[in-house]
């Protein structure tokens, strides 16, 4: 077999692996969120279709494929057709750079699991968080709707500003890993994890990332009880189903993003790499549920005080701490 | 401290999250699982018999009259022997809201109110309850009671015999 066939070969079955998890993952997410929120609250949560309600997400997706696609009069109609595709597939995109696994040998050769190890994997990160804005800020625009537009309004001002701390959570890791690349910041984390050695750097990021999924406690852009639903509010059918995807797609490529740059990716003890790295995003995810389940939502003014006031502040301080303290500890490389 | 008071509220609230996680949810699974209704649960209405296995309805209208939301509706007939009847008795179980206000009204305790909760239909049409739909064979509750024994109209004994009453007093006989 020629060379180059084998490695398109693997780079589509690492696609088409990485393609069906992630929508799964999302869907299931989305089960397992109605099932612990459901829990929390005592109550059982989906348990109907399927056993234990494992059926659940396949019957949510007939639901939404068979309902009706509706559009607004006088809606901008391109815009609101590709808004919802904007915010899936920049959602879908990110992941891309995520290595979820050490190195593995297959065929005689090294194949990284990772499906494209940019240099600037952070950097493509944050370009496309910045470009998921624009699913949202054009599908409230474009469903020429009160509630959509506020809702698209807030998200845009909301992702701006907690896209400026989770940047400036990020370069004190890149700081330490001296790389912009995902997988040399897990190699750089095979001692200690970053989130032990900058715990401030953890917290904002943890934070600006919650911030950045548009979920409870920062769910202020669909914020059910003011506006209507926010951005979606004219959406429904698959439409709508394609900004929730994303949504959970999103939450997962956060979880993991915080996996791989504050909790040591796939490093950990006895069981195999690709194991750690999907418990610990699992973890993380069951935190952002956890969080849905406990806090209540910020106001608007709390959400901006909190965002530019403390922890913009907050972020830069410790980018210079960290940086001085790095000069310190070596001198020679600084 | 403001900040540790805060810090303290917010794991607090993390905490109870989390116990509550690992409790036995409170959920009554309807089909499977039936929550048995307390003793004096109004739900179905039913028209009950008395005793001896007559109707215990006297067509009076006085449920119909009572009830709130207009769901009564019936005709009145006398029989040869004097007792009143309904020809047709008829609930609109759509619009019943189970307020009880018949059973409290009616002078007979022949409208009585029970705990059957499970009436949804498809169908709305199905939900209007006639007599023979309505009546059971039982008395209900006060299963003793007889309102013809009570009521001094001869209608079970001749008047004058009825349980608490005494023969008609001879007018004549009271004259100075």
């Amino acid at each position: 077999m020629p060379e180059w066939l084998v490695t398109t070969i693997l780079i589509l079955v690492k696609l088409g692996f990485v393609f069906f998890l992630l929508l799964t993952g999302a869907a299931y997410m989305v089960l397992a969120e109605r099932k612990l929120l459901g829990r929390m609250q005592l109550r059982y949560g989906p348990n109907r279709v399927g056993p234990f309600g494992l059926l659940q997400p396949l019957a949510d997706a007939v639901k939404l494929v068979t309902k009706e696609d509706f559009i607004p009069s006088q809606a901008d109609k391109f815009l609101f057709f590709i808004a919802p595709g904007i915010a899936a597939v920049t959602a879908l995109l990110t992941f891309a750079v995520v290595p979820f696994g050490p190195p593995i040998r297959l065929f005689g050769r090294e194949v990284p699991l990772v499906i494209c190890d940019l240099n600037i994997g952070v950097l493509y990160f944050l370009g496309l968080s910045s470009l998921a804005v624009y699913g949202v800020t054009l599908g409230g625009w474009a469903s020429n709707s009160k509630y959509a537009l506020l809702g698209s309004i807030r998200a845009l001002s909301q992702l701006i500003s907690y896209e400026l701390s989770m940047g400036l959570a990020i370069v004190p890791v890149v700081l330490m890993a001296r790389s912009f690349s995902l997988t040399n910041i897990v190699n750089a984390q095979a001692g200690l994890p970053f989130a032990i050695l900058n715990p401030p750097a953890f917290l904002i990021f943890l934070v600006s990332v919650l911030a950045e999924s548009k979920r409870i406690p920062f769910d202020l852009p669909e914020a059910e009880n003011e506006i209507v639903a926010g951005f979606h509010t004219e959406y429904s059918g698959m439409r709508f189903g394609l900004f929730f995807v994303g949504e959970y797609i999103n939450v997962i490529i956060l979880s993991s993003m915080v996996t791989v740059l504050f909790l040591g990716g796939w490093h950990g003890p006895l069981l195999p790499g690709i194991v750690w790295f999907f418990l610990k995003v699992g973890f993380i995810s069951f935190l952002f549920i956890w969080t849905r389940g406990t806090l209540p939502r910020l106001r608007y003014d709390q959400l901006m005080h909190f965002g530019w006031k403390i922890l913009v502040p907050l972020a830069l301080v410790n980018v210079i701490v960290t940086g001085a303290i790095l000069l310190l500890l070596n001198p020679a490389k600084g | 401290m403001n900040l540790y008071q805060d810090i303290k509220a917010t794991a607090q609230a993390y905490w109870i999250t989390l116990r509550n996680m690992f409790r036995k949810p409170v959920t009554i699974q309807y089909p499977e699982q039936k929550r048995v209704p307390f003793e004096r649960y109004r739900a179905r209405i039913v028209l009950t018999r008395d005793p001896d296995g007559g109707e215990r309805c006297v067509a009076c209208y006085l449920c119909s009259a009572a009830c709130p939301v207009d769901c009564i509706s019936m005709q009145a007939a006398e029989a040869e022997d004097g007792r009143r009847y309904a020809t047709w008795f008829r609930i609109n179980f759509t619009r019943c809201i189970f307020c009880g206000m018949c059973t409290e009204a009616c002078p007979t305790r022949a409208i009585q109110m029970t705990a059957d909760y499970e009436i949804c239909r498809r169908d709305p049409l199905t939900l209007v309850y006639e007599k023979e739909d309505l009546l059971i064979d039982g008395p209900g509750k006060e299963p003793d009671y007889n309102f013809y024994r009570h009521a001094g109209i001869g209608v079970v004994n001749p008047r004058g015999q009825g349980e608490e009453e005494r023969p008609p007093a001879d007018v004549r006989s009271l004259l100075p």
